[in-house]
């Protein structure tokens, strides 16, 4: 990959994606073959906002690639509780290692940690606003699924606070894909995301409340979790929580081929009993997120290697 | 600007309430009720001693209504006069020397202004205690933190850094 760091899924061609995806299968296929691949290499995990699975899955996926991780901890023991900025935070570790990863509540705290440094940084989550690692972790999913081209998709749940649905959309456009929006009137997509979307040619983007309308024509439906503490009262909440929820009798109009995802923890989004079924990938798609990420690190580290006069390919 | 009064030579009237300077800026066709963001976003509140007077809600055929702003000793730079577009568009800037102006022209708008808004998200980077300087990029109808991509439209004059 060209880029130094992965901020957002706006800065990723459609190219970058298919290098990444590609380098992904690689790895799943034969992941003994790059066991040491990266062995001496130090991962450093910034996570300001706790978040297990994202945090476990690029430990496991710098692991398997023969490095190891240096992790800040929670914030409450951290020097960050003392007052430090993130600016001399990232300035610190960046001397402990060969890459950062970095989970922050702030929006933009990426972008701005990255004009601080010189090794390449990931952003796994800036506040409301990006989540590029998990995006591609949901096309290697779509992918092996469904395929990204001619490829109608729905996305489903709470699209205004969800920082995987807008990084997800922004990558799509990349493909040749219709989006189908779909959400209560007071979760729809901001209006910066609309934005984006329609700043981007030939992107096919439409917003509905009711997932009844679109669904037999999806090929891939993502759910994501609506949260009750974005609803005034427990009632309000109620009301439009149960009618975005998936169970086998909604997907009875769904077509036999329809690929149901969620970038999870799910709550009661998905009824288990959808779990057996052919249409589950969710668990596939956490899973995927360690081939994924080992194939960013690997190019990621790779890039650093080769400025310095190393050759990897 | 045969469009115009000109306060310099023409109408007395006007240049009662806005005296001549004699050498800095005169920021003319400011829209009506801007004056003071102007000098906001310029960083002139008086201390440094500078010599300002304003014209406000002066009739204007152009605007209708204009403010007029004008600062004694001063030239602005390419720099100032760019981001004052975010805020008055129509402006036109006149250099002054000796009474007389030597210089005129319109603002453009810049690609990008730093340093002179502050971002309206609370949820952004750049409004905690980190060392970073605000960064906004322009468009067509309004600007755009560099950081968390926030878009402000109107009220673009409340954004304006005072410190
Ligand atoms: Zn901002």
């Amino acid at each position: 990959m060209r880029h130094d760091h992965l901020i957002t899924s706006k800065q990723l061609s459609r190219g970058d994606i298919e290098t990444v995806l590609d380098r992904a299968a690689e790895i799943d296929a034969d992941r003994a073959a790059v066991a040491d691949r990266h062995a001496g290499k130090l991962l450093g995990l910034l996570f300001f906002e706790p978040s297990t699975r994202t945090k476990m899955s690029f430990e496991t996926a710098m692991k398997r690639l023969g490095g190891d991780v240096v992790d800040m901890g929670s914030v409450e023991s951290s020097s960050v509780k003392k007052g430090e900025t993130l600016a001399d935070t990232v300035r610190v570790i960046e001397g402990y290692t060969d890459a950062l990863v970095l989970r922050h509540p702030k929006q933009g705290a990426a972008t701005m940690a990255s004009e601080f440094i010189d090794v390449p940084l990931l952003n796994a989550g800036d506040g409301a606003g990006h989540h590029p690692t998990q995006t591609l972790l949901d096309l290697y999913t779509i992918r092996e699924n469904a395929g990204l081209d001619d490829l109608t998709i729905g996305i489903m749940g709470d699209l205004k606070y969800g920082r995987t649905v807008h990084s997800l959309a922004y990558a799509l456009t990349n493909f040749d894909t219709s989006q189908h929006f779909i959400s209560p009137e007071s979760l729809q997509l901001p209006r910066e995301v609309v934005y984006d979307l329609h700043q981007q040619q030939d992107a096919q983007i439409r917003e509905h409340e009711s997932l009844e309308e679109v669904l037999p024509s999806l090929d891939v439906l993502y759910v994501t979790r609506i949260q009750r503490e974005r609803f005034p009262d427990e009632q309000e909440y109620q009301k439009v929580a149960g009618e975005y929820q998936i169970d086998s009798e909604t997907l009875e109009a769904a077509d036999d081929d329809l690929t149901v995802m969620h970038p999870l923890p799910r709550v009661d989004e998905i009824a288990p009993e959808i779990d057996e079924t052919d249409h589950a990938a969710y668990f596939e798609q956490a899973h995927n997120g360690v081939p994924v990420r080992m194939a960013l690190l690997d190019l990621l580290l790779s890039d650093a290697e080769g400025q310095g006069g190393e050759t990897d390919e | 600007m045969s469009d115009d009064h000109d306060h310099h030579d023409g109408n007395a009237d006007h240049e009662l309430r806005v005296s001549k300077i004699q050498d800095g800026t005169v920021i003319d066709h400011v829209h009506g009720g801007q004056a003071l963001n102007v000098l906001a976003i310029l960083g002139i509140d008086g201390s440094e001693g500078e010599e300002v007077s304003i014209g406000m809600n002066v009739p204007s055929d152009r605007l209708a209504r204009k403010d007029i702003v004008k600062v004694e000793g001063r030239e602005l730079s390419q720099d100032e006069v760019d981001v004052l577009s975010l805020i008055a568009p129509d402006a036109t800037i006149n250099i002054v020397r000796e009474y007389e102006v030597i210089e005129k022209h319109r603002v453009e708008r810049p690609d990008v202004v730093e340093g002179v808004l502050s971002c309206p998200n609370r949820g952004c980077i750049t409004t905690g205690d980190e060392p970073v300087t605000s960064r906004f990029e322009v468009l067509e109808d309004g600007v755009r933190c560099a950081y968390c991509e926030t878009i402000v439209r109107d009220e673009i004059a409340s954004l304006i850094e005072t410190n």
